[in-house]
């Protein structure tokens, strides 16, 4: 394909690439500070490559989008609603959400389940610049010792994880790079 | 982005609906005598699925399901932009093709052509194939009339 058109950049072969893309979304979610690298399509700009793939590999009509900031594109809200069909909401009522950290903006905003159904949360998929594994330590279930991965607001996540069993679930994307940090993970600054 | 949107979304309903409803040979023949078939991509391969048929009675009243149908779709772009949509009904990977390419080249200068060889024969195929068959059946159509009794 010579440029993006409308709609192009989906999976070429759905089945055979949103298999390998959930399987790195669930392994990075099981193994929170691992990064894996996705491939295969073109999202529209400004989505990642990570973002957009993550997008098409979890979402259908019955999850809820939301487009924060720059992300809410009109290419980018055709182009997922031809590939996923899912609708796109407000930040209170979204499944998933995506955006950069400070487009998504604060965390109360979004679901966090109930004590009866605490996957009735949202999951934010967090554009970052750069995703290494320094600065932060993680610990916790997935972690055999410690991890360490780059987080965008340490002391917002740490509340949200004291919400558990409640709370938001993070994948953080940068390029074809994501990593992804659930509400079980304790954080620390150093040490 | 050069879809055409100047074109009437009765007219592209129409042509739409017609390529959904051919049947297979009907269609595929008519298609293999088109020369000069434009090069395109895959905006998404041809898949199978079924669909619910929900309808309302008389149109207006409280929708219901009717009964799911196996459905088969794709969407393709041409060289220059221009993006089709096939949805057919049947597990036909190639009508399905044919029918999204059918939907691009409508909405390009190859549209009268087009029209002439592929979309007007298919109509009075399918409109044929209608009126035989509903001949058949009013040859079978039984006139119930009410014998006067005989009581005042």
């Amino acid at each position: 394909m010579a440029a993006q058109t409308q709609f192009s950049g989906g999976f070429e072969n759905a089945p055979v690439q949103a298999a390998h893309a959930f399987r790195a979304a669930m392994t990075v979610m099981a193994r929170p500070g691992e990064i894996r690298a996705l491939t295969g399509i073109e999202p529209p700009a400004p989505l990642s490559l990570a973002a957009g793939t993550l997008l098409l590999t979890l979402c259908d009509p019955e999850t809820k989008v939301h487009l924060a900031g720059d992300t809410d594109t009109d290419a980018g809200r055709k182009w997922l609603t031809f590939h996923t069909g899912a609708p796109i909401v407000s930040a209170d009522q979204a499944d998933f959400a995506v955006g950069t950290w400070r487009a998504l903006g604060p965390l109360n905003a979004y679901r966090i389940g109930t004590p009866e159904y605490p996957d009735r949360s949202a999951t934010l998929i967090v554009e970052c610049d750069q995703l290494e594994q320094r600065a932060a330590v993680l610990s916790g279930p997935g972690i055999k010792d410690t991890a360490r991965l780059s987080l965008p607001d340490v002391p917002a996540l740490q509340s949200n994880a004291t919400l558990f069993p409640l709370g938001c679930d993070f994948f953080f994307t940068s390029g074809d790079k994501i990593a992804a940090l659930p509400r079980s993970t304790q954080i620390r600054t150093e040490g | 982005m050069t879809e055409n949107t100047n074109i009437a979304t009765e007219a592209r309903e129409d042509w739409m609906g017609l390529l959904a409803r051919a049947p297979d040979d009907a269609l595929m023949s008519l298609w293999d005598g088109i020369q000069n078939r434009p090069s395109f991509e895959w905006l998404r391969s041809p898949e199978v699925g079924g669909v619910m048929v929900r309808g309302r009675t008389g149109g207006t009243g409280a929708p219901f399901n009717l009964g799911e149908m196996t459905v088969t779709r794709c969407s393709v772009v041409l060289q220059d932009g221009t993006v089709g949509h096939g949805y057919v009904q049947g597990r036909s990977k190639p009508k399905a093709e044919a029918a999204a390419l059918v939907d691009a080249m409508m909405q390009t200068s190859a549209a009268g052509e087009l029209q002439a060889q592929l979309l007007d024969p298919l109509h009075q195929q399918m409109q044929a194939a209608k009126t035989a068959r509903a001949a058949k059946a009013a040859a079978t159509k039984v006139e119930f009339f009410t014998l006067v009794r005989g009581e005042d």
